[in-house]
């Protein structure tokens, strides 16, 4: 397999957001400023790396039966790794995160693809994996924050974009806002992509 | 703080999955029947309750002050040993109750209601008593969610909604407003 198809199905074509809608709880929660969206982007895409490149190093060594708490305890590992990383050196972001750090471990991207990609494929393979869902991850969780934090504090990453006239919609900072925007959003996707493949319907049917 | 007050703000004004979204990913994969949204209501109540107890236990004899830094890990792997024992005492002391509950047990690890559930009661330093009723008034709140909205989704079957937003859109869109719904609650403690 082709590692730049690896790569940009985990980023695309099989968005974690978007397409396989997993991961939802830290989605919704930290977006409510750009910056706190990108943080926790990154942080699962190291964890992801990670995960995956040790899962996929000790595939052959694990046993079928007790493969899955095998694979927590690597995963968990990595949280720690990345949460003791966060305090040392951006304690803001650490405050500002909080409970979804530790979270992270019971996010089901990383035991999805530990489980489904990993723990069939080899080292490289599965590195770009992780990394290729880490940056959709990342992508859908910027798309949301950036439009969260611009309608409900009218800033994106922390610089006023609007007057002082601007009336921000604080309902987009708390919990409803989340829950809509992100279902609008996941709308906004499905039609593109039911458009795209009735065209690609239609244009099979012309060549024939 | 007052047991009382720590029931009714974890059920209704700081409801975990529509005020902290903890607990989202069953929230929305396992709300299309109420009949469903039941069960798994009752397995996640059974499983907090329980596991909030283990973790405190553990937390403050084995862990505190020398192993704090080990809290994920030994968290996640008690839960998921938890629910792999419940599983195997139910199947053997009741099977009717079994089989009603047993496939979502597996999904409950995963599930981030409770190890969130189990973490946030160290950090609020709650006593055993405030851990338990902190522990039963979330999952009470969370099942109250996950039957509320699994009731409104089966209506859904019977309406027109624009095919882009079936399914989970829409799921997404309906917890928005009961969110707000759920907003009217702030003040009440």
């Amino acid at each position: 397999m082709k590692l730049s198809k690896v790569f940009f199905n985990g980023v695309v074509k099989e968005n974690p957001i978007f397409v396989q809608l997993i991961g939802m709880c830290s989605v919704l929660a930290v977006t409510t400023a750009a910056k706190n969206g990108l943080a926790m982007g990154l942080a699962v895409t190291g964890v992801l790396i990670g995960s995956n490149v040790v899962v996929s190093l000790i595939r052959k060594v694990v046993p079928n039966k007790i493969r899955i708490p095998a694979f927590i305890v690597v995963i968990a590992t990595f949280v720690t790794i990345v949460e003791m990383f966060m305090k040392a050196y951006a304690q803001d972001l650490y405050n500002a995160l909080g409970i979804f750090i530790p979270l992270i471990v019971v996010n089901c991207i990383i035991l999805a693809r530990a489980e489904s990609f990993a723990s069939k494929h080899g080292l490289l393979a599965s590195a770009v994996d992780g990394l290729g869902m880490g940056v959709g991850y990342t992508l859908a969780l910027l798309i949301l924050s950036i439009l969260r934090e611009f309608l409900g504090s009218g800033s994106i990453f922390d610089i006023q974009m609007l007057g002082p006239s601007f009336e921000p919609a604080i309902i987009f900072l708390m919990p409803p806002g989340a829950f809509i925007l992100l279902g609008i959003l996941i709308g906004i996707f499905n039609s593109i992509r039911n458009k795209q493949a009735s065209k690609e319907v239609l244009q099979k049917e012309e060549a024939r | 703080m007052n047991l009382f007050t720590i029931l009714i703000s974890t059920i209704f004004v700081n409801n975990y999955v529509l005020g902290r979204f903890l607990g989202v990913c069953p929230f929305l994969g396992v709300s299309n029947k109420t009949e469903t949204a039941t069960g798994m209501g009752i397995a996640v109540t059974f499983v907090v309750t329980l596991s909030s107890i283990i973790t405190y236990i553990i937390h403050h004899t084995i862990l505190i002050g020398r192993l704090e830094y080990l809290q994920t890990i030994v968290f996640i792997l008690v839960i998921a040993a938890l629910v792999q024992f419940v599983e195997m005492v139910l199947k053997k002391i009741s099977p009717t109750l079994y089989n009603a509950l047993g496939v979502y047990l597996p999904l409950i690890t995963t599930n981030c209601v409770v190890l969130g559930v189990a973490i946030l009661n160290i950090q609020a330093e709650y006593n055993l008593i405030e851990t338990i009723v902190n522990a039963f008034g979330a999952s009470v709140g969370f099942s109250l969610a996950l039957i509320l909205i699994a009731a409104i989704r089966e209506k859904f079957e019977i309406q027109e909604i624009p095919k882009a937003l079936e399914g989970f859109p829409i799921a997404l869109i309906t917890a928005g407003l009961m969110s707000i719904a759920f907003l009217g609650f702030n003040g009440l403690v």
